[in-house]
């Protein structure tokens, strides 16, 4: 399922329990259960998945199914400083190709993939609804607007 | 006097929170904190100027403001009484500084109905929303009409479902009401996933309160007393101010257990979705809130007979719920005297790409692109010249500038070979490729697609990589045909809606654009040049001075040519990657 083997410490088990616990563990709630869990531990790795699906009694596939299938969940653990670009159409049309290049450029990174030393990590979006600041780069919490390629070397600059 | 910030999206984006706190700080060192009210408000709908802040009862509107503003907006237009000019929204084709928003082009020719309240009150409190009728139109249904009454009222407006297919909202729900059973439910789509379209966003941002009203009213009308609100966990700002509202609208018995002292009860939850546009489609929303994988299944059985739990369920998207409060306390006439034949009332269009005035627009039904676009949005952007709008997000097609005249409905659009959609516009000038704006379409297309049935899945990724043939220049004229042909088999064969409109942006682009496919593939030449791997840089030998700056920025030292001598690229080594017309400070590099 994933290269990434980790151990589940006592606490963590406890918690994803405890999460299950707060939605009654009814099997129609996975998704919300995933949330929180997410929130929580920052990511899904198959250990976590077969925890939950223990818990709340289905099959890891599922678990595993349902995981795989929405563009929220990850499997793999996200930078301290999540990049992502939207590529929105409104985005798109006004250049966020060029701006997503920039940033493979000068992190080495494809979207999907984390720096080794887990600082940033790069994804692109769908549309955050900020059409009105295209293209839109969200880093963390914060939103740039009508960011062009040059600005990039600068914005990562921020966080260095 | 109120100061109202729009709290949007967009404006939050850029910090409109902070303008709202130094406004605070500046009325209260003036010891008018407590005249002069500081509202944070929904999306105003003219993002590209934001973050805006709106003076009333002046209503002076203020562009582009920065925390900084705070102190002259307080001591010149609230103490003084005169409005900042250099701060108010300028007319793009005169010049001139306008002094309310009444007299803005881009409000002129709307009709807000469902925007109604968004960008005028506060959404985070129950009471600005009673006092604009809000929870009115509840009240008039448990007490005067009956179920069957609700739904006529509804059927008679000629409502129709604004989340993409245009189906009559009244009828949706007398199918619903029909079916009996212990439990029925009420669900809201709020799973917004076309991408460059805003509008249920906004509404929930701006005003959670009226789709909480109006769900109560469908749950009236079919006999429901749960509501679900199936929302993108993308969306965190609109979940917080629905959780706020559906708090506060239980703490004033408007939801909850005999509402308004009648025998109904109605309550609502949320569900998150996760990020799969083809949770959209009702049948995989619905497979989505029972924590399963959005997977579409076939209709019949419509939700309306066996729907979330296998009960039956009613599903209508945001835009749709927000307009039923106002048509049952204006009444179906009111509506119905708004639009085209068979479109009534108005439709939220998000205007967006290479438009002057990118944000929200509520236009009634019949208006034209032209009025859209030139009037409503202002323009294209940079003077440059309008090729095409895609409408209808990734189900939809382009509209050019043949149809700029064409009343827009429902039916126009379809004829025209595009759809409604949720109300995406993405406006598209000289620059822009049609082949690669079909393929960013499909790019998306292929990674939606659930994967449950095979001409989706495998027939959308073979037009994806076509498409990529045709963009590199390695297409040829049987490649069209097949494209076409391919098309039409996923069209008619896909098991939902997603893949039943998939393939319409390569066939609208096809139909209106096909001398750009056939210069890709017959000159490999991209008219637009926009499509990378077919340009072509050369240098102008008498422009050059020799300066050396492109050659050393080369990063695949394609460049070569002796210090003040005229450089030359060798056609074989480029890459295309422009560095050397970034740096030629004499305009000597040539891109064909």
């Amino acid at each position: 399922m994933s290269s990434i083997k980790i151990e589940l410490r006592k606490e963590d088990v406890d918690k994803i329990n405890e999460i299950c616990d707060s939605f009654g563990n009814e099997q129609s709630e996975l998704i919300n259960v995933l949330h929180k869990t997410q929130e929580h531990f920052g990511y899904l790795p198959a250990e976590i998945q077969e925890a939950i699906a223990s818990k709340l009694n289905i099959p890891v596939a599922q678990v595993y199914g349902v995981v795989t299938f929405y563009s929220f969940f990850t499997m793999t653990p996200k930078g301290r400083h999540p990049i992502s670009i939207c590529m929105g159409t409104a985005c798109y049309v006004r250049g966020a190709e060029k701006v997503l290049d920039e940033f493979k450029k000068e992190l080495s990174l494809q979207v999907g993939q984390t720096t080794p030393d887990g600082k940033f990590s790069l994804s692109s979006l769908r549309c955050v609804g900020a059409c009105g600041l295209a293209p839109v780069v969200l880093i963390g919490e914060k939103t740039y607007g009508r960011v062009a390629p040059d600005d990039v070397q600068d914005i990562l600059k921020e966080y260095q | 006097m109120h100061l109202l910030v729009c709290g949007g999206t967009s404006c939050r984006a850029s910090e409109s929170a902070l303008i709202a706190e130094s406004l605070k700080r500046e009325l209260e060192e003036k010891g008018l904190g407590n005249e002069v009210q500081v509202i944070m408000t929904g999306c105003f709908g003219l993002c590209e100027k934001g973050p805006v802040v709106k003076v009333m009862p002046d209503n002076a509107f203020y562009v582009q403001v920065k925390p900084e503003d705070a102190a002259v907006i307080v001591a010149e237009h609230v103490i003084k009484g005169k409005p900042v000019k250099r701060l108010l929204y300028v007319n793009p084709s005169t010049g001139e500084h306008v002094s309310g928003s009444g007299l803005m082009g881009s409000y002129r020719k709307q009709i807000r109905i469902a925007l109604r309240n968004c960008g005028s009150i506060n959404p985070e409190n129950i009471n600005e929303y009673i006092a604009r009728e809000g929870y009115a139109a509840i009240g008039k249904c448990v007490t005067e009409y009956t179920a069957a009454d609700v739904i006529d009222v509804i059927k008679n407006s000629g409502l129709r479902g604004r989340g993409g297919a245009g189906f009559p909202t009244g009828l949706k729900w007398e199918i619903a009401s029909k079916n009996q059973a212990d439990q029925k439910y009420v669900v809201c789509n709020a799973d917004e996933g076309d991408p460059g379209a805003f509008m249920d966003r906004s509404v929930l941002e701006g005003d959670p309160h009226s789709v909480l009203e109006a769900m109560a009213i469908c749950g009236y009308a079919i006999g429901a007393t749960k509501g679900l609100i199936y929302i993108r966990a993308e969306y965190p700002l609109a979940i917080q101010r629905l959780k706020i509202a559906i708090g506060q609208a239980r703490d004033y018995g408007l939801l909850g257990n005999n509402i308004l002292g009648s025998d109904f009860s109605f309550d609502i939850d949320l569900r998150y979705g996760a990020g799969a546009f083809v949770c959209g489609e009702e049948t995989a929303l619905i497979h989505s809130m029972e924590g399963m994988r959005g997977e579409p299944t076939n209709k019949p059985p419509f939700p309306a007979e066996s729907g979330f739990m296998g009960k039956p369920s009613n599903v209508n998207n945001v835009e749709t719920f927000a307009s039923v409060p106002v048509i049952i306390n204006k009444g179906w006439e009111w509506f119905s005297s708004i639009g085209t034949e068979k479109s009534k009332g108005t439709k939220v269009f998000a205007l967006a790409g290479k438009i002057n005035n990118v944000g929200l627009i509520e236009v009634p039904m019949g208006i034209t692109l032209r009025e859209i676009i030139f009037e409503i949005g202002g323009g294209i952007k940079n003077g440059k010249k309008f090729k095409a709008v895609q409408t209808g997000g990734p189900s939809g097609g382009c509209l050019t500038e043949h149809h700029l005249d064409t009343p827009i409905d429902f039916d126009n659009l379809v004829a025209a070979g595009s759809m409604m959609g949720s109300g995406g516009m993405i406006v598209m000038d000289e620059d822009d490729c049609m082949v690669s704006i079909a393929k960013f379409f499909l790019e998306f297309t292929v990674e939606e697609s659930c994967g449950k049935c095979t001409p989706c899945r495998i027939g959308n990724k073979r037009i994806y990589e076509l498409l990529t043939y045709i963009t590199k220049g390695n297409g040829t004229l049987a490649d069209l045909d097949r494209l076409r042909n391919m098309c039409h088999v996923i069209k008619d064969t896909s098991l939902c809606g997603l893949g039943q409109t998939s393939p319409n942006p390569v066939l609208s682009t096809m139909d209106n654009f096909m001398d750009e496919y056939i210069a890709h593939v017959t000159e490999k030449r991209c008219p637009a040049g926009s499509c990378r791997d077919l340009m072509k840089y050369t240098i102008i030998e008498e422009k050059c001075v020799g300066c050396t700056a492109c050659a050393r920025g080369c990063p695949v030292n394609a460049i070569s040519g002796e210090r003040k001598e005229p450089h030359f690229i060798d056609q074989e080594k480029c890459i295309k990657c422009g560095a050397c017309f970034e740096r030629c400070k004499f305009g000597a590099v040539l891109i064909n």
